[in-house]
């Protein structure tokens, strides 16, 4: 579904990404991991459009997506939720949701989906009028959710989804993105809590300064001793 | 003769001028954190324009020609003001925020220079309305002020309408909060931008022609001092909000107006407006409404 060849990016002479090459099958959950700086949000930013490649191809089912501004690839099915969330925090609840769908045309779709996300998410319903800035973070990343359902995504690649959240309402988004794959949309998510996100994934990519070092099965990749040693550490650390 | 209601009066009416142009400058801020010193230039395009109008429809009955130089003021200034940001301002998106305000001044030149080299000297602005007084209760109103009133509340009102509840509108606000997420949703903030300009050099436009309406001549070099006037309203509104920018237009103009009235010296309106852009700087530079600081649009 999206497939992505050689992609270097730039900032200035500096390269924040080196040749990394990732692959993401329909329906699967594939994760992103790696330390601080490593290039992660770099590479979700180049395939949304927001940053332009230096070098290397990136397609989406089938058509090649570089060069393409970020609200056409979005329009197309590619849509990101950004680090942080970025919600809209002067909007209300409902007309952050209504953004998600700005692109489209078919109204009696737009109902429906918007019913549906207040279904899966009865909160937003109750605080539909209230301003986006208003929310805690765990809302803000359900009201991030919704408004990338709206734009009904073929593949949702996620940011950090459970920065600064509590580690209950980060089991809860993990459980919620998982949901979502179920319901048919393919998930490409960046990760730092690398346990928790190949916990769920079916393949991960390990990226290090700009580059892909390992990809393999996230259960391989759960057991393989560099991983561990590099991104589980603390935890295992806290287990023993 | 400068009854303290006249006064008020009399500034409200220049107040709403400044407040259509200063809400120019404080949408397309909102957006690019750039003030766009081409926005004067706008104002007395609008004024040309709507001049050329009249003159050729001088036949027709006012309320006919007045509607039609409208028209053609506000859509040749929001066609000048997209293709201006097209060529200026859209190649420097990346560049430093010092760029575009400098490709700014420099379309105002040439804008400026443009109307200039075809006429240096003052126009007289055709005359339409007829210099009716209109009495309400104590209070004596000109047609042209309540021309201007009226306008400016319908324009202002529709604007506030269009940002509030309609689907552009809503982007333009979410652009104003945060550009990358929503280019991020699907919006073509790009499109957004031009649809933000042409609707401040509408309003601009449309305040360009009240303006000549209620002076009477014309010039090319006339935008400057109502569009730093108009400009010291948005700061003093907080530069990207609004209703600050509503508020702050119609504030000045009536300072300007008690000025000119309680002053030793008439002539002194002008330092008061730009003492208080200074005072507003020092004491408080997010504007009068800007402490809710993401609130642009």
């Amino acid at each position: 579904m999206l497939e992505v060849n050689n992609l270097s990016v730039s900032y200035g002479k500096i390269t924040a990404l080196h040749g990394v090459s990732l692959r993401v099958g329909r329906g699967e959950i594939v994760t992103l991991i790696g330390a601080n700086g490593a290039g992660k949000s770099t590479f979700l930013k180049a395939i949304s459009g927001l940053l332009a490649p230096s070098e290397g191809e990136i397609y989406f089912e089938g058509k090649r997506i570089n060069g393409l501004p970020g609200h056409a690839i979005t329009k197309r099915g590619l849509v990101q939720i950004p680090e942080g969330r970025r919600i809209f925090p002067l909007l209300t609840v409902e007309e952050n949701l209504m953004m998600g769908a700005f692109f489209r045309r078919d109204r009696g779709g737009i109902t429906e989906d918007k019913r549906l996300v207040y279904e899966s998410f009865p909160l937003l319903h109750e605080r539909r009028k209230q301003l986006g800035g208003t929310l805690s973070g765990g809302e803000q990343q359900m009201l991030a959710l919704g408004r990338a359902l709206m734009s009904r995504p073929k593949l949702l690649a996620l940011d950090e989804p459970s920065m600064g959240l509590a580690p209950i309402v980060a089991q809860q988004v993990l459980r919620i993105i998982q949901k979502i794959n179920r319901e048919g949309v393919t998930i490409l998510l960046v990760e730092q809590n690398a346990r928790a996100a190949l916990g769920i994934a079916q393949r991960g990519y390990v990226m290090e300064t700009g580059s892909v070092v390992m990809h393999d099965q996230a259960k391989n990749l759960l057991a393989n001793d560099k991983v561990k040693q590099s991104y589980l550490g603390i935890q295992e650390t806290l287990l023993t | 003769m400068h009854s303290f209601t006249e006064q008020l009066l009399n500034g409200l009416t220049l107040g709403s001028i400044y407040a259509l142009v200063a809400l120019g400058y404080t949408l397309v801020y909102g957006i690019l954190l750039m003030i766009n010193f081409a926005h004067s230039e706008i104002f007395m395009l609008g004024a040309f324009a709507g001049c050329g109008t009249l003159v050729a429809l001088s036949a027709l009955p006012w309320p006919l020609s007045v509607g039609a130089a409208f028209l053609m003021g506000m859509l040749a200034c929001a066609l000048v003001a997209v293709a201006m940001e097209k060529v200026a301002y859209a190649p420097l998106r990346r560049a430093p925020r010092l760029a575009p305000l400098i490709s700014a001044i420099g379309v105002s030149i040439v804008l400026q220079n443009s109307v200039f080299l075809w006429r240096n000297d003052f126009l007289a602005f055709p005359t339409v309305f007829p210099p009716t007084q209109i009495n309400i209760g104590p209070v004596t109103l000109s047609l042209i002020q309540i021309v201007i009133l009226g306008s400016s509340l319908v324009l202002m009102g529709g604007l506030w309408l269009f940002i509030t509840f309609t689907r552009l509108g809503q982007a333009m606000r979410a652009c104003s909060q945060d550009r990358e997420a929503a280019e991020l949703v699907g919006i073509p903030v790009n499109r957004i931008i031009s649809l933000t300009f042409f609707i401040g050099a509408m309003l601009g436009g449309a305040a360009g022609i009240l303006y000549s309406l209620y002076y009477g001549s014309i010039k090319y070099n006339m935008g400057f001092l109502p569009g730093m006037k108009a400009f010291t309203a948005a700061v003093l509104g907080g530069i990207g909000n609004v209703p600050g920018a509503m508020a702050g237009g119609l504030l000045l103009g009536v300072s300007e107006a008690m000025g000119a009235a309680f002053l030793p010296e008439a002539e002194w309106k002008d330092v008061l407006a730009f003492a208080i852009l200074i005072l507003v700087l020092i004491l408080r530079p997010r504007g009068l409404f800007g402490e809710r600081t993401s609130e642009k649009i």
